[in-house]
């Protein structure tokens, strides 16, 4: 299982790398169009090949990169910070009307399709990254509600935690000195899987034309223009859908592997 | 079992009443007004002030969700602004593929994901387990459009076993299936994925509990306790699963039946966003999530059904 | 006969069993006595075979001429319930919750005999009647979440006894159980062992519980036998040091002189709490009055759900009440408002799981410093930390460790010292020294008795078990159902209990014979 965990690491990395690098240097210029170089198949100048416009497809994707990991970034961030504090409170007050009130909401947002809805959204607030990023956070808040409350339960009925009430803490202290710390590693676990779930919905709200607006480069949008010259130039398609399964797979990976690692129950199995 | 039921149930009322209220406020904020939409650009203003009032839509707020509210209850989903017809036809028109579509994957999903499954849990910590697992994950981390483009590709474009898109109905049954067939490979797969991870952990959970042990002093061998009394008690979290699963493939086509130029309900939704035809999307949105919370309800069933201990409350 | 012979048994490179050599004889009761990691269980496991696949067994354990420890799984899964049963120590969770009882017995029926499910049901029924669950209240069709916890075992005896084995293994059968139940439970394996002359190996901490049953005893230390012998002569004139240990510290201790302790502590008046349930109400405390004195030690003794634990929570203050009050030194203690700081400062607490009762993150002086929220950490608090460690028998170098560096008795050391550490009036211990060995719980005991002297103290000691009270505390009261049902002088309680609930948990309390020390 340690080889998941360094491959999830490396290929995260990887893409990372290419996300911070692409911001200062990519080999060739993407806003300069050539068409008499379009669709060209992988070679020594263009790695990648080129896409219908000539553009060169390894700097599309390296920019691409930045504008997935973006939008997953504050997505993620998004779901955590208000997920979190819903979730270490309805566990606070479980059983009480907070408690209820929470976890209904929770049932509600689960019960809409979610990229309905985010194409909703995106239609509503225009079609754009910022808004992809609010479409799909707003969808991370009851994971995060729930997951939290889930893990933060089992925490509040052991004697430690009735030895800090004794020691006349009140819920906000405990929760926040006591309950998450103890469900951080379980929280970030379930952050790299939220992760690579965003990555995911931007991929697709980009595909159908929610997501990043040209000139940003975005590797769904990379994909649908690709699709109709698909015969024609398969590495055009092939090559951002594979940067899509490599970052996800390696945050799934990196997940697990922290999950192993960081899970009690497992250390002490070992 | 019957106070459980009721519960259940009007949880689910006052929800669909949440629901309702939720979706008819996002519609409305839409930006775009559908009289002129339907007009054009070059529309007299005396002409999309007629067309307002005869769509209901110089009326407050309040009272055009009462007249949509209560013309749903009776089966009255309202007339699309775009094509002239009730949309409950139009739904209907559309769950004719879109549901078949939905089963078809989840049926693939479960088929796939069982076997692998059970597979794994069984050698946990061996090299079929990390083969299997491996497996899984590249699965869930495949995106199901590229997948779809990838399958056309491969099976449309280079060996012509099967359409790359487009669907001509149900009267002829035949072709209607095999256009069918790739959309629902490209939905099942990366579920199938899922449910395999989520049945294998859930096995692994319940192999490690002392009824286990007490089956393995009993006499059973290792897959024997898996399959008799590991496997009913794992259930419970596959289920959950399954049930958010045909949700989110009834709803969640969207993008593959863009792919495939499928006439979903998912593709009717998204159509009628960009056209702002508020009226389809806030009533197939509203029969959808009933669909969800439907499913909800029937996984709430099937625990009472495969555990006893929820039969009581 | 089943004879184990050297049995040696290294897990991850370690040797956790090392040449185990006993005599399983049927009709006779082997009491397999030890501290927990002393390798009583895995023992059991290895006679069955169900080690943990890391582990390498060598040796033999030899039935029918036949070496278990060298057949291959196939054959050790006809032996398994068929001629080895075994039960273990949780009943809660040792049978399937998706199962009849009545299909639970059958299996090992239909599995081993090739029985159909009517024949085999028919048989269950009668093997369920013989432990003591018959047929009119309890039919087939129940599930284990409709049983009781000693009912629950008496299933699992059942289907270990299905097929009348040579050798039952039961593995601390009865240590999740209350003592009535632990009575029954022991008195119906004695008569299974005399009317099915099986053998039986009983694995247990408690010497009491052996000296009552076994007819022959092993006394295990560090994956070794120590000691072994017929019962009578190895608790007459046990020759190895450990065996003596043991039988020491389980002895009890003796009782307190009676005393006064006229200025109340705690006052509660006729408490009442309701909990709402699914089906239905339970009242879980109903009218309780009761006194703590200044520098009185006062134990509540009852079995489990008997609201023992209700009423420690709401004199602490942690349980609101639907009726009566509680006061300690006049002032009224409420769970429903925010407590005063200095009022809830004046009591402390010591809980029953000694790896529950810390935080994993934090370091020992953070957590021992924790009850300073209530007081103010005062500048010296380093100094106070280091006071109290040594006040328990700790290093002060402790203070920098984490909660997983210390034994089951350390950390319960360390949770009497966090509780001391702001000076209480009255300290709650509620079952504080139940997970303890029974060494361990002698020392803590101790040590218990000593910071009661030195300081004062007054404690509210809550447990299941009467035996450990005796030593420890001045008074007693008996809970049934809410209520205290008999309350006087500990000595009293235990010698001449007046009232049928108490004197059953009395008779209950498995004891070595007097004249065997």
């Amino acid at each position: 299982m340690r080889i998941g965990l360094i491959l999830g690491c490396a290929l995260a990395g990887l893409a990372l790398l290419a996300a911070l690098v692409s911001s200062f240097w990519t080999p060739h210029d993407v806003t300069r169009l050539d068409i008499a170089q379009k669709l060209m198949p992988p070679s020594g100048v263009h790695w990648f090949g080129t896409d219908q416009l000539g553009r060169d497809i390894l700097s599309m994707a390296m920019l691409g990169a930045q504008t997935s990991l973006a939008v997953a970034l504050v997505a993620v961030a998004v779901g955590m910070a208000a997920g979190v504090p819903l979730g270490l409170l309805a566990a606070a007050r479980r059983g009480g009307w907070v408690d209820e009130i929470v976890m209904r909401g929770n049932d509600l947002i689960f019960a809409f399709p979610s990229l309905v809805i985010a194409i909703l959204m995106t239609a509503v607030l225009g079609p754009s990254a910022t808004n992809a990023m609010i479409a799909i956070g707003i969808f991370n808040i009851p994971v995060f509600a729930r997951v939290t409350r889930g893990a933060a339960l089992p925490i509040w009925v052991l004697d430690y935690i009735r030895a800090a009430r004794v020691a006349g803490k009140g819920a906000v202290l405990i929760s926040v000195q006591h309950v998450l710390p103890n469900i951080a590693s379980l929280l970030i676990v379930q952050a790299t899987i939220q992760f690579s779930l965003a990555i995911l919905a931007e991929a697709g709200l980009s595909y159908v034309g929610l997501g990043a607006q040209p000139p940003t480069p975005s590797w769904g949008r990379m994909l649908a223009e690709a699709q109709t010259m698909v015969s024609l130039a398969p590495h055009a398609a092939i090559i951002p859908g594979l940067c899509i399964v490599l970052t996800v797979l390696g945050l799934n990976l990196l997940g697990d592997g922290l999950r192993d690692r960081l899970d009690p129950r497992l250390r002490v199995l070992r | 079992m019957l106070r459980y039921l009721l519960r259940r149930m009007f949880v689910m009322g006052a929800s669909l009443l949440a629901a309702s209220v939720l979706i008819f406020s996002v519609v409305e904020l839409v930006p775009g007004d559908p009289a002129s939409f339907m007009l054009g650009t070059g529309a007299q203003p005396e002409t999309l002030a007629a067309l307002r009032t005869q769509l209901g839509l110089d009326q407050p707020l309040p009272l055009r969700y009462a007249a949509w509210a209560g013309a749903i209850l009776q089966g009255d989903f309202g007339t699309s602004f775009t094509y002239k017809t009730p949309v409950a036809g139009m739904i209907l028109d559309r769950l004719q593929v879109s549901l078949p579509l939905a089963v078809l994957a989840l049926l693939l999903a479960v088929a796939i994901a069982l076997p692998v499954g059970l597979f794994a849990a069984g050698r946990h910590r061996r090299a079929g387990d990390a083969l299997a697992m491996g497996a899984a994950h590249l699965g869930v981390a495949l995106p199901n459009f590229w997948l779809a483009m990838l399958l056309v590709l491969v099976f449309a474009v280079n060996l012509q076993w099967l359409p790359a898109g487009g669907f001509l109905g149900w009267s002829d049954p035949v072709p209607a299936l095999r256009s069918l067939i790739l959309p629902a490979v490209a939905l099942a797969l990366p579920q199938a994925a899922i449910l395999a991870r989520v049945l294998r952990s859930a096995l692994i959970e319940t192999m490690g509990q002392d009824y286990v042990r007490t089956a393995r002093a009993k006499g059973l061998s290792a897959s024997q306790a898996l399959r008799r009394h590991a496997l009913r008690n794992a259930l419970i979290p596959v289920l959950t699963i399954l049930g958010m699963q045909f949700s989110f493939l009834l709803a969640g086509a969207i993008i593959i039946e863009n792919v495939f130029y499928l006439p979903g309900l998912g593709r009717m939704i998204f159509q009628a966003i960009t056209q702002r035809d508020l009226i389809v999307v806030q009533s197939a949105v509203l029969v959808l999530v009933a669909a969800v919370m439907a499913v909800t309800f029937l996984v709430d069933l099937a625990y009472a059904a495969v555990d006893p201990r929820l039969r009581r409350a | 006969m089943i004879r184990v012979a050297d049995l040696s048994v290294v897990l991850d490179g370690r040797r956790v069993l090392d040449r185990v050599s006993l005599d399983l004889v049927p009709g006779q009761v082997t009491g397999l006595v030890g501290e927990s990691g002393s390798g009583k269980s895995m023992t059991a496991l290895a006679v069955m075979g169900l080690l943990p696949q890391r582990a390498r067994a060598s040796g033999q354990v030899a039935l029918d001429g036949r070496n278990l420890l060298a057949l291959p799984e196939r054959e050790l899964c006809r032996i398994r319930g068929a001629r080895i049963g075994m039960i273990f120590q949780e009943p809660m969770t040792a049978l399937n919750p998706l199962m009849t009882i009545g299909d639970q017995v059958a299996e090992v029926l239909r599995l081993h005999q090739g029985l159909n499910r009517r024949a085999a049901l028919g048989q269950a029924r009668e093997r369920l009647d013989r432990v003591g669950l018959p047929a009119p209240r309890f039919p087939l069709s129940l599930y284990p979440h409709e049983l009781s916890g000693g009912q629950r075992q008496r299933v699992a005896i059942a289907l270990a006894i299905a097929l009348r084995p040579d050798l039952l293994i039961a593995d601390e059968p009865t240590t999740a159980l209350d003592v009535t139940t632990q009575a029954r439970i022991l008195d119906l394996l004695k008569d299974l062992v005399r009317d099915e002359g099986m053998a039986l190996l009983l694995i247990t901490h408690d010497l009491a519980v052996v000296a009552g049953m076994a007819d022959r005893v092993a006394v295990m230390q560090n994956g070794r036998i120590a000691e072994e012998g017929p019962t009578g002569s190895l608790f007459r004139g046990p020759r190895h040091p450990y065996t003596r240990q043991l039988l020491d510290a389980s002895r009890p201790a003796p009782a307190r002189p009676a005393s006064d302790f006229p200025t109340p502590l705690v006052q509660v008046e006729g408490a009442v709490r309701d909990y709402r349930t699914a089906d239905g109400g339970l009242r879980a405390l109903d009218g309780i009055s009761m006194t703590i004195g200044r520098g009185e030690s006062v134990g509540l003794v009852g079995e489990s759900g008997c609201g023992k634990s209700t009423l420690a929570r709401a004199i602490l203050g942690l349980e609101p009440l639907q009726a009566g009050r509680i006061t300690l030194d006049g002032q009224v203690v409420d769970a429903g408002r925010l407590m005063p700081r200095g009022l809830r400062a004046r009591m402390q607490v010591v809980f029953q799981d000694p790896f529950g009762s810390f935080d994993p993150r934090w370091r020992v002086d953070r957590l021992l410093a924790e009850p300073f929220h209530l007081t103010g950490r005062p500048p010296d608090w380093r100094k106070r930390v280091a006071e109290a460690l040594a006040e328990v028998g700790l290093q002060p170098t402790d203070a920098r460790k984490f909660i997983h560096q210390f034994s089951g008795g350390q950390r319960q050391r360390l949770a009497i010292a966090r509780a001391l550490i702001i000076r209480p009036a009255l300290i709650v211990l509620d079952e504080a020294v139940s997970a303890l060995d029974v060494r361990v719980r002698a020392q803590v005991l101790d040590l218990l008795a000593r910071l009661q002297r030195d300081h004062g103290l007054s404690y509210l000691f809550i447990s299941h078990d009467l035996s450990v009270v005796r030593g420890i505390t001045d008074r007693v009261l008996v809970m049934q159902a809410g209520r205290v049902v008999e309350e006087g002088p500990t000595q009293q309680i235990l010698d001449a209990p007046r009232n049928d609930h108490s004197r059953s948990l009395v008779a209950a309390i498995p004891a070595i014979p007097i004249d065997w020390s």
